[in-house]
C-alpha cells in the first residue's frame, strides 16, 4: 500500500519534471516524436534503477562507514558514467535489437541531471539507518523514472499536435514547447492533494 | 579587442540561458526569486572559471579518448567545493538551492565549455570565456528570478512593494517557472530578430 501510495505521488503529484525540474534537457530535446520520447522513457527507467542500486550500496557500505560523505558528488557521477558505457556494451553484446532501439539515448543519459538528482536525492529523503532504506530507494527511483517516462510521452504527444499548428515567429520552437509545458505542469497541479501528506 | 570580444561573447551573442539553451534545470528548478537565481548564478560561474581554467592547463596532459571523464572529475572537484563552502558560509541559500548544488556537475553549459572552448584554447582565454559565459548565465537566472518574484511575491530581492492581494501564486510555483522562461525567450528572439 505504501509503494502504491508513493507511486501515484511521484508519477502525478511530485513528478521529477514538472514539479522538480529533474531532467529538463532530455524532455525539451528528445520529445518531438512520441517513437523516441518513448524510447527516451524507458531507456531512463532502465538506467536510472540499476543507477541509484549502485549508488545507494555504495552509499551505504563505502562511502558512509568510511565518512566520505564529501565525496559523494564525485563518486556518484563517476559511478553513473561508467555505469551507462557498460550497459551500452553489454546491450551491444547481448541484445542487439534492444541496443538498436535504446542505445542512441545511453549516451545522453550520463548528462540528464535526473540520474544524479534522484541518486543524490534518496540519500537525503531516506533515512540511511533504517533497514528498508535500499529497497525503498529503488522502488522511489522506479516509479520517479515513471514519472519521467509519463511525462515525456504526454508532452511529447503535445507536441506533435503543436507542429500543425501556426505560432508567432519569435515563439517557435522552445519558447511556445515551454509554455506548453507550464501548462501541462499546471493541469499536473490538479493532483496535488490527491496524496495524503505523511 | 578580440579578448573582449571573448568576454562578451556569452553574455549577448551565445547567452547560455537564452541562446544556446542549456543547463535549464536549475534556470527553471532555483529561480523562485531573484537572490536565489543570483546566488545559483555565482555558484555555476565560480565551477564555470575555475574549471576551464584548470581543462586549458591540464589539456596537453589529457589522452584525447578519456577526455570527458577527465573533465568531469575537474568539474565535479569544484563542485564539491562549492557545495561545502555555500552549506558553511551561506547555510539558508544552501536550503533554498538544495540539491541543484551538486547538479551543477551536469550542467550542460559547464561540461559544454570545458569541451567546446577550454579544451581548445589558452588559459587565459579559457578564463574569460568562463567569466563571460558565467555572467551571461546569473544574468539570465537573475532576470526570470526577479520576473518570479515580482509576479509571484511582490517583492525584488526580498523586498516586498507590492501588497499581497495582487500576488500570483502561481508564478512562484512549478507552471510560472516554464511560462516565464518561455515568454522571456520569445521575447529576446523578437527583439534580436534583424528587422
Amino acid at each position: 500500500m505504501e509503494y502504491i501510495l508513493m507511486l501515484i505521488a511521484c508519477v502525478f503529484v511530485n513528478n521529477i519534471i514538472l514539479s522538480q525540474f529533474l531532467g529538463i534537457c532530455p524532455f525539451l530535446g528528445v520529445s518531438n516524436k512520441l517513437g523516441t520520447a518513448l524510447g527516451m522513457g524507458v531507456a531512463v527507467i532502465f538506467v536510472m534503477t540499476l543507477a541509484t542500486l549502485v549508488t545507494s550500496l555504495i552509499h551505504v557500505y563505502v562511502l558512509v562507514p568510511m565518512g566520505l560523505e564529501f565525496l559523494q558528488t564525485i563518486a556518484f557521477i563517476l559511478i553513473i558514467a561508467a555505469l551507462v558505457q557498460m550497459v551500452e556494451i553489454i546491450l551491444k553484446k547481448s541484445s542487439p535489437s534492444l541496443y538498436q532501439a535504446l542505445g542512441i539515448f545511453l549516451p545522453l543519459i550520463t548528462t540528464n541531471c535526473a540520474v544524479l538528482g534522484v541518486a543524490i536525492g534518496v540519500t537525503q529523503k531516506f533515512d540511511i539507518t533504517a533497514g528498508s532504506y535500499i529497497l525503498d530507494s529503488v522502488i522511489y527511483t522506479v516509479c520517479s523514472a515513471i514519472g519521467f517516462a509519463v511525462a515525456i510521452c504526454i508532452f511529447a504527444g503535445l507536441r506533435e499536435q503543436l507542429e500543425l499548428v501556426k505560432v508567432p515567429k519569435a515563439m517557435k520552437g522552445v519558447p511556445i514547447a515551454l509554455i506548453t509545458a507550464g501548462i501541462l505542469a499546471m493541469a499536473f497541479m490538479g493532483f496535488a492533494n490527491l496524496v495524503p501528506a505523511k | 579587442m578580440k579578448k573582449l570580444k571573448i568576454l562578451t561573447n556569452g553574455i549577448l551573442k551565445e547567452n547560455p540561458t537564452f541562446v544556446l539553451v542549456l543547463g535549464m534545470c536549475p534556470t527553471l528548478g532555483v529561480t523562485t526569486s531573484a537572490f536565489n537565481g543570483l546566488g545559483m548564478g555565482v555558484a555555476t560561474m565560480f565551477v564555470l572559471v575555475l574549471s576551464n581554467m584548470l581543462i586549458s592547463m591540464l589539456k596537453n596532459f589529457i589522452p584525447d579518448r578519456v577526455r570527458i571523464p577527465a573533465f568531469i572529475v575537474v568539474i565535479a572537484t569544484f563542485v564539491s567545493i562549492v557545495d561545502l563552502l555555500i552549506k558553511g558560509y551561506l547555510p539558508s541559500l544552501g536550503d533554498s538551492l538544495g540539491l541543484f548544488i551538486p547538479l551543477i556537475v551536469v550542467n550542460c553549459i559547464v561540461l559544454g565549455r570545458a569541451e567546446a572552448f577550454a579544451s581548445k584554447n589558452g588559459v587565459f582565454d579559457s578564463i574569460l570565456d568562463g567569466i563571460g559565459m558565467g555572467v551571461g548565465f546569473t544574468l539570465s537566472l537573475t532576470l526570470i528570478g526577479a520576473v518570479r518574484e515580482i509576479l509571484g511575491s511582490g517583492a525584488i530581492f526580498g523586498h516586498a512593494f507590492l501588497p499581497a492581494s495582487t500576488n500570483i501564486l502561481v508564478f512562484v510555483l512549478a507552471p510560472g517557472a516554464f511560462i516565464v522562461l518561455g515568454l522571456l525567450m520569445a521575447l529576446i528572439r523578437h527583439i534580436q530578430q534583424p528587422k
